[in-house]
């Protein structure tokens, strides 16, 4: 292995081959393409759960599944796409996009790197092989609440392992981003001349390193509370099932916005490239995430409106929570008025981006109106909900995500992707997406709650529709993959290192050759120069 | 494009209306027959229109930027990226019109969750997978569970229809039976994990926990069966416990109370 290493050390132009490549690689572009791989895969892995789900939902009475391996599907569903499919994607984009945004030859710590990305195959492994366990995997739901969880069989010391190693991962990550940030900036990349993607995962960073311990720590004690007799969330031994709750979404609540923070720094890139101007209030635009980023950490109780808080606890939560849209506010206003007498394109990225702004801002109206307590009693735990977070979570995250996959896919590969593909891609895309996702919201608001493999005949219609959708937006995806594998393979045209008209003067990865150069992507660029330029 | 998208959305909206004529589903929050789910329902259009409203600006806005921004439109874009003075308005704004939402949200809050001054109390305990409900001024306790038609249709491979049992999945054994006009306190706990006790027409919800009590309270204007539903994962056979209330006469109630009295004397001796 060590005589690999060296081996691509020593050509300076060319990886290695084999697929000892990608095992022993410390090249932050290999990182990012196993991080991106990775995330593919297990977004397949996810979305086929959710299939699961959605088809046993198409009818009432149960048809496909017993209940509790439809609880198991609910479980691993969430787990899997939130921790397996769209963290490590946009650790991905951090991978291949911050160093040439700043102007670093790699990242700093390339070797943590390559070790913070082989965590993940081991843990979704482990994640996924409790489904083969004695009692199957867990099927408390993401939430992992006790006393429920602790029925588990055999699989929760395997989940609570796993749920280990993908904080480590993360927790590995974040701290890398946060030493490149901070380190190898080149001269002249100020703080606040650094692009907007860069500044919104330095912010998820530090949320990262702040709330995967306290993870780590609440699902320890599940595991004390199951195998060594402590009673940390169980009445009887003088404990209490809420603090776990709190635990939880004290993690939880700013593990929604590490989702979508680097989503909104891929859109703060998109939008000002297609609308041919700069970004709108730059300035405001990190402040306004780190305000984000900070009131992330004191609204987590609005996850628990009824569980019997005290009502002054209550009215706190919602007042923080409400405070929340005014910096989001502020983003959305800040792209409206970028794309404000702009000249606009709408190649695939840019459809991408006004996808995600379309669907981030529906869920952002939803969530204002769960943010209200009253409301919320109606709302909480049901499909109101589910419609919700899918909307910022798919809608904002994973659009996100494809913008930022056709924004900077010909940087990677030197070749134009098949944008009549991609177009229909996004349209199969958006199309699915509100079809299943928008009739969730009636579902919700007649009274259907969620996590149920069945149920009354009033819901049957609109779940039917919701299923249609489910299967329109998930086959769409083999689109994407049929379009990145083109592009990686080389059919296509070449591009030249701008790619999109005028995207010199909106980064500078757009200085860089297309592909980049695998190792030194700044080799033979005026860096300064290049940052002038902006 | 965008013409593209709102014909695709038409064509959606026409089809759900299309569906509309022959199925009894609902679109929204139902108006029960308490102040609380009023206030809720109340609330909850309000806070729709305000999102309705700013969702015609914002929309607007980026519709009206992509009709008449577009390249071949606007091919020379403007060089501006800054101005203070919008920055401010567009983040004052959303301060007063979250003042908006907020006041009426804590007064209807505070209201709601005042559960003092009850005439009646009833215990709700939650198991898997059935309810437990307790008159303690009665002396009259029972479990409420699936009915046995919602239970056969419900298995997997069943041979009979979902469609063919009255009320699937929404009926029980012995529903809950409570009297009208009184203002009754629900207590509401749990024996194992955590349940969420919920009928949607009542408006609010509330969790069963372990070693909790949690209270919540209703005064029930108009006779009628209004049913619900458990609302926190509780395993398995999560989505068939549900809850049925029947709202009865004071009469009624007090000639309910007597039967079930005599009944659990019976079963006693």
């Amino acid at each position: 292995m060590a005589t690999v290493a060296e081996h691509g050390e020593h050509h300076e132009s060319s990886p290695p081959k084999g697929w000892l490549r990608w095992v022993t690689t410390t090249n932050h572009k290999d990182i990012g393409t196993l991080y991106l791989t990775f995330a593919l895969i297990m977004f397949f892995v996810g979305g086929a759960m959710a299939l699961v789900i959605r088809a046993e939902l198409y009818k009432p009475g149960l048809q496909l599944v017993d209940p509790h391996f439809f609880n198991q599907m609910v479980t691993l569903h969430a787990l899997i796409m939130v921790f397996g499919a769209v963290m490590p994607a946009f650790a991905g984009f951090a991978n291949w996009m911050i160093p040439p945004m700043i102007g670093a030859p790699d990242m700093a710590l390339p070797r943590l790197n390559n070790w913070s990305f082989w965590l993940l195959p081991f843990a979704a492994l482990l994640l996924s092989s409790t489904l083969f366990m004695d009692g199957g995997a867990v099927a408390a739901g993401w939430t992992l609440y006790p006393p429920l969880v602790l029925q588990t069989g055999n699989a929760l010391p395997f989940t609570i392992f796993s749920v280990h190693l993908l904080g480590l991962s993360s927790i590995l990550a974040s701290i890398n981003i946060i030493v490149t940030i901070f380190n190898l900036r080149a001269p002249g990349m100020t703080m606040m001349k650094m692009p907007m993607f860069c500044w919104t995962w330095l912010i998820t960073a530090f949320l990262l390193i702040m709330v995967m311990p306290v993870l780590a720590g609440a699902v320890t004690m599940l595991l004390t509370d199951k195998y060594f007799q402590t009673s940390f969330f169980n009445p009887a031994g003088g404990g209490d099932p809420v603090l776990f709750q709190h635990l939880f979404w004290f993690f939880g609540h700013p593990e929604v916005y590490i989702i979508i923070l680097p989503a909104f720094g891929i859109i703060s890139h998109v939008i000002p490239t297609f609308a041919r101007k700069p970004l709108f209030g730059k300035n405001s635009m990190v402040y306004a995430t780190a305000v984000i980023g900070f009131l992330s950490f004191i609204v987590w109780s609005h996850h628990q409106y009824t569980v019997g808080m005290p009502v002054p606890a209550e009215l706190y939560f919602m007042y923080s929570t409400m405070l929340i849209a005014v910096p989001t506010g502020v983003k959305v206003f800040n792209w409206l008025a970028t794309m404000w007498k702009g000249s606009l394109t709408f190649e695939t990225p840019m459809l991408n981006a006004l996808g995600f702004l379309i669907l981030f801002v529906i869920g952002g109206f939803t969530g204002i109106m769960m943010s209200q307590v009253p409301a919320d009693l109606y709302y909480h735990d049901n499909y109101f909900i589910v419609a919700h977070f899918h909307y910022t979570l798919v809608g904002g995250g994973v659009f996100a995500i494809f913008a930022g996959i056709y924004y900077w896919l010909p940087k990677w590969t030197g070749i134009m992707y098949d944008e009549r593909l991609g177009k229909l891609h996004f349209w199969l895309s958006f199309l699915g997406f509100n079809v299943l996702f928008f009739p969730q919201h009636f579902l919700g608001l007649a009274g259907m709650p969620r996590r149920i493999p069945d149920y009354a005949l009033q819901f049957t219609e609109f779940n039917q529709i919701s299923t249609v959708g489910a299967f329109i937006f998930g086959f769409a995806q083999l689109l994407l993959v049929y379009v990145v594998y083109q592009a990686i393979r080389g059919v296509g045209e070449r591009v030249n290192s701008e790619v999109w008209e005028g995207a010199k003067s909106h980064g500078l990865e757009w200085n860089l050759p297309s592909p980049m150069p695998y190792h030194h992507s700044f080799e033979g660029i005026d860096i300064q120069k290049a940052i002038a330029c902006e | 494009m965008s013409l593209h998208l709102i014909r695709l959305l038409l064509a959606v909206v026409l089809s759900l209306q299309a569906l509309a004529a022959q199925a009894d589903y609902r679109l929204n929050i139902p108006v029960g027959p308490t102040e609380t789910s009023r206030a809720i329902y109340d609330f909850h259009m309000y806070a729709i229109w305000v999102c309705v409203a700013i969702g015609i600006v914002v929309f607007g806005v980026m519709f009206y930027s992509i009709i008449h921004f577009r390249k071949s439109k606007h091919p020379v874009p403007a060089g501006f990226h800054e101005n203070t003075v919008l920055e401010i308005v567009w983040t004052v704004i959303p301060v007063l019109i979250l003042v908006g939402l907020a006041v009426p949200a804590t007064k209807a809050l505070i209201r709601i969750e005042d559960t003092s001054g009850a005439e009646m109390t009833i215990k709700v305990t939650a198991y898997q997978w059935k309810w437990h409900y307790e008159y303690p001024e009665e002396g009259i306790q029972f479990f409420s569970s699936l009915d046995e038609a919602s239970d056969r249709a419900r298995q997997l491979g069943s041979d009979l229809a979902p469609e063919k049992v009255a009320n699937y999945l929404l009926e029980v054994d012995h529903p809950l039976v409570v009297p009208i006009n009184k203002r009754i306190r629900f207590l509401i706990t749990s024996a194992d994990v955590i349940h969420a006790w919920w009928v949607p027409a009542f408006g609010w919800k509330k969790d069963a926990i372990p070693g909790y009590v949690n209270a919540g309270w209703v005064t029930i204007e108009k006779p009628g069966i209004y049913r619900g539903q458990c609302t926190e994962l509780c395993g398995r056979d999560h989505a068939y416990m549900p809850i049925v209330v029947k709202a009865v006469t004071e009469e009624e109630y007090k000639s309910w109370v007597a039967q079930w009295k005599q009944r659990q004397e019976t079963l006693e001796e």
